[in-house]
């Protein structure tokens, strides 16, 4: 039943179908990494799977987000057993028949005993021997089997049916002794169970897709399962925990982005010969010019304004502009942010310098005052406001940066205030997170506006990362 | 073009052995990627953030093997100069000085651009040894992108191109380790050569026995509570997560202030130690209900 079958040029040939895949992920790998990889092969003891795992690594990758996909990948292609594998732990079940359905209480026993111990190893051997045990044989009380006399892996039916979450009250308790309750180290304690938690779902996720994999072949869960690298990630389709990952390279991302700024600015430095100065120099030697003078360059430090859409649906994306945009303040002499959903504030005191801003996107939601009738965003009603009591933000100093995808419920998109304010800004700009192709299609009026301010695609971090780069002054 | 020269290591379990012994608890990927830069002779650049270990290997690796080691400091500006070799001139002035009259411009010149004239640095240096050396190039991403060009003809070939005198090929490869703590993108031409290490913080039991290794004072229910604690800092989305180094000088400050437990009074008092931002501080204490 598996897909075991022997690739057709070997090892060499396996390793070659691992990199094409790791290529449709968007890890660039070049023939001679695959070349160095293959004497990874040779150099290594293959016995040991954690070694090869992280010997093609090493030859592999070039930076540290590629990891995840790598890790997924390579649990597909190099997978740690076939079939069943040989799992010490025994799944308990229905009246001890060997092939019963599986006695959730009791299992889940034995899962609240080894996520208190935190036996990683066990825990793991678990995750096996329940995905199998629940694929074949499904669990007392319901009917599930798989399909034709097929088994059937389902990662969410697992999860469901033992609800790991609901064991940490449970857990806590055992653990806690002499703890007192909502003390720090038991607020630690519940982070940790939490975590192991997640991890224990985790290798659920991975057993299940191993399954599949090999019922299905691989090509086609690598398809679908394998994580995208952050960077990678479209805002407006990804889940919180993508979007909490991608919060963690903001900072990286703007120290990049100054750095390379810098050395523009160094390269920037050296201006036109100014006539002037190097005449009125050239008096002390006599009228011969000997040290030419130079137009210094005074880097632009403006003013930044942002308005920005926080509705639902374009949140996360707002998010991480803003954060962004935080974390190059630098850049800017004064940074004003603003919200809006159905009418605009000012939310500038939140992004205050040393703000905390995990949480700032509900106290943005919470404090300002956003919303008058149904929650949807109403782009003109908001640029309107913004232009009647914030109408003076914009200055012939300040760059406009306008966020949001311009889907205005079918509301009046207000061009003529928007063609004001962008008459009046040195600089505007709109950073819009939908494809190009849907710009304009139902209720967006990206288009319309895009007639008035450049907009500029930023589906992705590193989208983002790009257009802000050009847009920030040498 | 690879001269066979004699392994480092015997194998995988034999680098995380004699590293362990000279006092670095290697992770497998660490004592894996180590083996294999030795056994392909490849560069090895290690990434990560700050204080998990990167220098700290380099180190590790020379002592465990006997070698001796060369390091780079990179910082922004750093040029040639710094890096490869340079021209004694105030000793070749001197020379032709006292050269004048008595031989020609000839002699003079084939004499002023030799051994004698040439100051070695790092790289030069490395190369150039004939004992087993260890070649680190510290911070990588410090320094200017032209500084990266010039690395890459020493890194592949390790070789060294003086126009004046020809090149010089290393006649025993240095196991060189680079270190990044990636504020810029080092060049595609550099990875390439290059096998890549992403040096994260340890799990937790390695943790522990790093922390155990580095303070053996602290008792190891406080060590076990101190790593605990710090991981979950980790999970926090904080500005700056602590990473070994902190758990080390947090475990070195308890002993310290005689505190023989970790209760609400002990964090609260030396949370300072492990988060070096304000705003991280806040977080954590109003999240882990230290208030």
């Amino acid at each position: 039943m598996t897909s075991a079958r022997a690739p057709e040029h070997g090892l060499p040939g396996h390793l070659v179908e691992f990199v094409g895949a790791l290529r449709l992920h968007g890890v660039a790998v070049g023939p001679g990494e695959t070349i160095d990889a293959a004497r990874v092969l040779g150099a290594l003891d293959l016995v040991h799977r954690e070694h090869l795992r992280e010997g093609l690594a090493a030859a592999l990758l070039r930076r540290s987000g590629q990891r995840q996909a790598f890790d997924t990948l390579f649990d597909l292609y190099w997978p740690a057993a076939l079939g069943a594998g040989s799992g010490a732990v025994e799944v308990p079940r229905v009246d001890d028949a060997d092939d019963g359905p599986v006695d959730v209480d009791a299992l889940r026993d034995v899962l609240a005993e080894l996520l208190r111990d935190g036996d990683t190893a066990a825990l793991a051997e678990l995750a096996r021997a329940v995905v199998e045990a629940l694929g074949r044989s499904g669990a007392a009380g319901t009917g599930i089997r798989g399909v034709n006399g097929q088994p059937s892996w389902s990662a969410y039916q697992a999860l469901r049916m033992l609800s790991p979450e609901t064991l940490l009250a449970r857990i806590m308790a055992e653990l806690r002794g002499d703890l007192e309750e909502g003390s720090f180290a038991d607020e630690v304690l519940r982070r940790e169970i939490r975590d192991r938690i997640a991890a224990f779902r985790k290798m659920i996720t991975d057993e299940v897709r191993r399954r599949t994999a090999e019922m299905r072949g691989r090509e086609q869960v690598a398809r679908s399962a394998v994580p995208k690298q952050a960077e990678q990630v479209e805002f407006l389709s990804a889940h919180a925990e993508q979007l909490a990952q991608l919060r963690r390279t903001v900072q990286p991302l703007a120290r990049r982005l100054a750095a390379r700024l810098a050395v523009r600015r160094r390269h920037a430095k050296r201006g036109r010969l100014d006539m002037r100065r190097t005449l009125r120099r050239s008096m002390s030697t006599g009228g011969v010019p000997m040290r030419p003078a130079y137009r210094t360059r005074r880097p632009g430090r403006p003013e930044l304004v942002i308005l920005c859409d926080v509705s639902g649906s374009v949140a996360g994306f707002s998010h991480f502009t803003l954060l962004l945009v935080q974390a190059l303040r630098e850049q800017f002499s004064k940074v004003r942010v603003f919200a809006f959903v159905e009418r605009a504030d000012e939310v500038t005191h939140l992004f205050s310098p040393g703000a905390e801003l995990s949480g700032v996107m509900q106290r943005v939601l919470r404090e300002a005052d956003l919303v008058t009738f149904d929650g949807h965003s109403d782009y003109g009603g908001s640029l309107g406001g913004f232009a009647e009591h914030w109408g003076d933000a914009i200055t012939s100093k300040t760059s406009l940066l306008i966020l949001g995808d311009g889907r205005t419920n079918y509301r009046d998109p207000n061009l003529a205030v928007l063609r004001r304010l962008v008459g009046v800004a040195r600089h505007a700009h709109w950073l819009n997170p939908e494809p190009r192709h849907q710009w304009g299609s139902g209720d967006s009026a990206a288009l319309r506006y895009a007639d008035v301010l450049p907009m500029h695609e930023c589906r992705t971090a590193a989208q983002l990362a790009a257009v802000v780069e050009a847009l920030l002054p040498v | 073009m690879s001269t066979p020269q004699s392994p480092l290591f015997g194998s995988v379990a034999d680098v995380a052995q004699r590293l362990a012994d000279v006092g670095y608890l290697a992770s497998t990927a660490v004592s894996t990627t180590v083996f294999l830069a030795d056994r392909l002779s490849k560069p090895l650049l290690v990434e990560g953030p700050a204080g998990v270990g990167k220098t700290e290997l380099a180190k590790a690796v020379a002592q465990a093997t006997g070698s001796g080691l060369v390091r780079l400091q990179c910082y922004e500006g750093i040029d040639e100069a710094r890096a490869l070799y340079e021209w004694n001139h105030a000793k070749q002035l001197l020379r032709i000085t006292a050269g004048q009259g008595r031989e020609s411009w000839d002699e003079t010149r084939d004499d002023v651009f030799s051994e004698e004239f040439l100051l070695p640095r790092p790289l030069l240096t490395a190369i150039r040894r004939t004992e087993p050396t260890v070649l680190l190039v510290d911070e990588m991403d410090k320094a200017d992108v032209e500084v990266e060009g010039m690395l890459l003809e020493v890194l592949s070939d390790f070789q060294v191109t003086v126009p004046e005198m020809g090149t010089i090929t290393a006649v025993r490869r240095p196991f060189a380790l680079l270190t990044s703590n990636s504020t810029r993108e080092l060049s595609e031409a550099l990875k390439r050569r290059c096998l890549f290490l992403h040096l994260d913080f340890p799990d937790a039991d390695l943790e522990r026995r790093i922390v155990l290794s580095r303070v053996p004072e602290l008792a190891e229910q406080l060590v076990d509570a101190l790593v605990r604690t710090v991981r979950v800092l980790r999970g926090l989305e904080l500005r700056k997560a602590p990473s070994v180094a902190e758990t080390i000088d947090w475990g070195r400050t308890l002993l310290a202030l005689g505190l023989d437990t970790l209760d609400d009074d002990a964090v609260r008092a030396t949370l300072g130690v492990v988060l070096k931002h304000q705003s991280d501080a806040v977080k954590a204490a109003a999240e882990l209900r230290l208030n």
